[in-house]
C-alpha cells in the first residue's frame, strides 16, 4: 500500500513537473478554453433578461456562478484522450509501460491527477477575473465545498475510465475517430457542458440522469452553486462511485482483451 | 538452470493482404485477405546465468521479435521461452523487476525534464529501497560519466548522452538479464565504445546475462563470444564467433611480405591486394596449408600470417546466400 502511495506521489510529482514546464502553452490552452463558457453565459444571460431575468429556473447571475465553476471542472475532466492510443502504441509508448511492473493505468490516473495540481493553481487567476467581470452569485458553506471537492474528484475518475477504456479499442481498429466523436457529442449534450440541464426537455433530463456523462460535469458544478440540498449531493456522490466502479470492472475486462490482442499482434 | 531458455519458439503474424485500386478496395470492404508471416519459425536456445551472448540478423529477421517474446511484450504462438525460470508471457511483477529491454530508438525518460526526475521515479515503479537505490543510482551517473548531465533536461543531451542516461535509467532496479536492441544505433565510435565498456563491466559485475542485437559489428566482437544467427526467423547458427567464419566462410586469406620484389604471384591463387613487398591471397579453406608451404617454398618470406574474412564479411554471406541455410530438422512421428 505504501508502495501504491509512494508511486503515485512520484509519478504526481514528474506531472506536475513537467506541465510547470509547459506552463505557457497550458495557459493558452486554458485561456482558449475559457472562450467557450464565456460564449454559453452571454447568450444564456440575454436569454434570461429578454424573459425578465430567469430562464430554465437559472436567474442571471447564478448563470454566472454555473459558468464560472464549469471552468474548473472542465478542467478537472481532462483526462488522456482516446485518439492518444494510437500515437501511444506507435511510438513504443506502450511497449515501454508494459515492461514496467505496474499496470499502465495507475501511471495515467498519477499522472493525470498530478496535473489537476498546476491546472486549479493556474485556474485561480482566471476564476478571479470572470468573477469580477461576471458577478456571480456564489456563496457556498464550507459543507457544500467540502462535498464539491469528493464531487470534482468523482467526476474525474468517471471521465478517465470511461476515455481510457474507449481508447482501447485502437488496439482492434484504428478507424475510431466516428465513434470518439459520437461519444463527445453525446457528452456535450447530456452532461451540462453547453447548457445546465434544466434548459433541456424533461426526457432529455430523465436520459441524462441515466448516463454517466452528467455525474462527472453538471453535478460537480450544482454541489457548489448551491442548487443542490445536502441529501441530492450525498446521493449524487453515490451516483459517481457507482459509474467509477462500472468504469473500473469495463476498463479491467476491456484491458485484458486488449493487452491479448496487443500481445498477439505486436506494436 | 539456464537463465534463457528457449525451445521450438514460434512467432506469426497476420497481416491484411490488399490489391491496389478501387476494385481491390471495394473487395476489401466484403471479405477481408489475410496472409500468415512467420516471424519466428521454430528456434531453439539457451543462455546461461551471466553469459554475453550476439543476437544476428538482417532486418527482419526475427531478432526484435525474439526479444519482445523473452520480455513478455509478445505472446508465441508456439514452443516455449523461460527467463529466470518465468514465462515473459504471464508478465509477473517479480519477472519484469529482474530484466530490463533497452531498445535504441525508444524513449522511457520524461523529454522535458532532467534524467535525475525520470530517475527518482523509477525508484518508485520498482519499489527499490531508498539508500539501495541512491547507491545504485551515484554508481551508474559514475560510471557512465553522467555527473554533469543528470540537470539538464533530456531533450538538451546530445544522442549519445540520452542513449547512456536510457541505459542508466534501465539498470537502476539491477536486472539480471538485459535484452539490448541496438542499443548503440546512431552513435559516434567514441559513444559506441564507451557504452559497449560500460555494458562488459555491468556483465562483470553483476553477473547479468546479456542478450545483444546490433548491426554493428564492433558490438558484437567486443561483447559476445557467442553468437546467435537468425534468418527468416530460422536459426543458422549459434555458437563462438571463431566458429561462424568455419562454418559459413568458404574462404582464408594469406597475407605475405617479401624480402624481394616478386612478379607473377597471380599463378599461386587469387591476389586480392599487392604491394611492391606485400600480397594478400584468398583461397580456399581446405588448400590453405598448401598454399602456405609453395609461398615460403618458393619465395624469401619476411613474413606470413593466415586469418579468416573480416566478420563483417562472414555475417553478409551468411545472408546474401540463404541456400546456405541448414536443412530443417525432421518433426517427431
Amino acid at each position: 500500500m505504501t508502495d501504491m502511495v509512494r508511486f503515485y506521489l512520484g509519478w504526481g510529482r514528474l506531472a506536475i513537473l513537467e506541465q510547470l514546464q509547459y506552463r505557457v502553452a497550458n495557459y493558452f490552452y486554458m485561456i482558449g478554453m475559457i472562450a467557450e463558457p464565456v460564449i454559453y453565459l452571454v447568450v444564456w444571460r440575454t436569454v434570461a433578461e429578454a424573459r425578465g431575468g430567469v430562464v430554465g429556473g437559472f436567474a442571471a447571475d447564478e448563470l454566472a456562478a454555473y459558468y464560472v465553476v464549469w471552468t474548473l471542472v472542465r478542467n478537472m475532466n481532462i483526462v488522456l484522450t482516446p485518439h492518444a492510443w494510437e500515437d501511444r502504441i506507435r511510438s513504443g509508448e506502450l511497449a515501454v509501460d508494459l515492461l514496467r511492473p505496474v499496470h499502465p493505468l495507475h501511471r495515467d490516473l498519477a499522472y493525470f491527477a498530478g496535473w489537476k495540481v498546476v491546472a486549479i493553481l493556474m485556474w485561480l487567476p482566471i476564476a478571479a477575473v470572470l468573477t469580477w467581470v461576471f458577478r456571480p452569485a456564489l456563496d457556498p458553506t464550507v459543507t457544500q465545498i467540502a462535498l464539491f471537492a469528493v464531487a470534482l474528484w468523482g467526476g474525474f475518475l468517471i471521465r478517465f475510465f470511461a476515455l481510457w477504456t474507449l481508447g482501447l479499442i485502437t488496439f482492434w481498429t484504428t478507424r475510431v475517430q466516428a465513434l470518439f466523436e459520437m461519444y463527445f457529442t453525446a457528452e456535450l449534450l447530456l452532461s451540462g457542458r453547453l447548457v445546465p440541464l434544466s434548459l433541456m426537455p424533461d426526457w432529455v433530463q430523465t436520459v441524462a440522469g441515466l448516463l454517466p456523462f452528467k455525474w462527472a460535469f453538471q453535478f460537480p458544478i450544482e454541489t457548489l452553486i448551491g442548487r443542490l440540498g445536502t441529501g441530492e449531493i450525498l446521493r449524487g456522490i453515490g451516483m459517481q462511485a457507482l459509474w467509477t466502479v462500472i468504469g473500473l470492472g469495463a476498463t479491467a475486462v476491456v484491458w485484458r482483451r486488449s493487452l491479448r490482442r496487443f500481445t498477439a499482434v505486436g506494436g | 538452470m539456464p537463465a534463457v531458455h528457449v525451445a521450438d519458439l514460434t512467432k506469426r503474424y497476420r497481416v491484411p493482404v490488399r490489391e491496389s485500386g478501387l476494385r481491390a478496395s471495394l473487395a476489401s470492404l466484403v471479405r477481408r485477405r489475410y496472409r500468415d508471416v512467420v516471424a519466428v519459425d521454430r528456434i531453439s536456445f539457451d543462455v546461461a546465468a551471466g553469459e554475453m551472448v550476439g543476437f544476428l540478423g538482417p532486418n527482419g529477421a526475427g531478432k526484435t521479435t525474439t526479444l519482445k517474446i523473452l520480455s513478455g511484450l509478445l505472446h508465441p504462438d508456439g514452443g516455449t521461452a523461460e527467463v529466470l525460470g518465468h514465462t515473459p508471457s504471464q508478465r509477473s511483477r517479480e519477472f519484469l523487476g529482474r530484466i530490463t529491454l533497452v531498445m535504441g530508438n525508444r524513449n522511457q525518460l520524461a523529454w522535458d525534464l532532467p534524467a535525475m526526475d525520470s530517475f527518482n521515479l523509477h525508484r518508485s515503479i520498482y519499489r527499490l529501497d531508498t539508500a539501495a537505490f541512491q547507491g545504485t543510482r551515484d554508481e551508474l551517473i559514475d560510471l557512465l560519466d553522467l555527473g554533469g548531465l543528470v540537470d539538464k533536461p533530456v531533450r538538451n543531451l546530445s544522442l549519445g548522452e540520452r542513449m547512456k542516461m536510457e541505459l542508466a535509467s534501465a539498470l537502476l532496479h539491477r536486472p539480471s538479464v538485459l535484452f539490448l536492441d541496438e542499443p548503440t544505433i546512431g552513435l559516434d565510435v567514441t559513444a559506441q565504445r564507451k557504452l559497449r565498456e560500460f555494458v562488459a563491466d555491468y556483465n562483470r559485475r553483476q553477473g547479468a546475462t546479456v542478450l545483444l542485437t546490433s548491426h554493428y559489428m564492433a558490438d558484437v566482437v567486443a561483447l559476445c563470444r557467442r553468437v546467435i544467427v537468425i534468418h527468416h526467423g530460422r536459426l543458422l547458427y549459434d555458437g563462438g564467433l571463431t566458429g561462424l567464419s568455419e562454418r559459413f566462410a568458404s574462404h582464408k586469406t594469406i597475407t605475405i611480405t617479401l624480402a624481394t620484389p616478386a612478379e607473377s604471384l597471380h599463378r599461386y591463387g587469387t591476389v586480392i591486394a599487392q604491394e611492391p613487398l606485400k600480397a594478400t591471397f584468398e583461397v580456399a579453406r581446405t588448400e590453405t596449408s598448401a598454399l602456405a608451404s609453395r609461398l615460403l617454398g618458393d619465395f624469401e618470406v619476411l613474413d606470413l600470417t593466415i586469418e579468416d574474412p573480416p566478420i563483417e564479411e562472414v555475417i553478409e554471406r551468411v545472408f546474401a546466400h540463404p541456400a546456405e541455410e541448414p536443412e530443417p530438422e525432421p518433426e517427431p512421428v
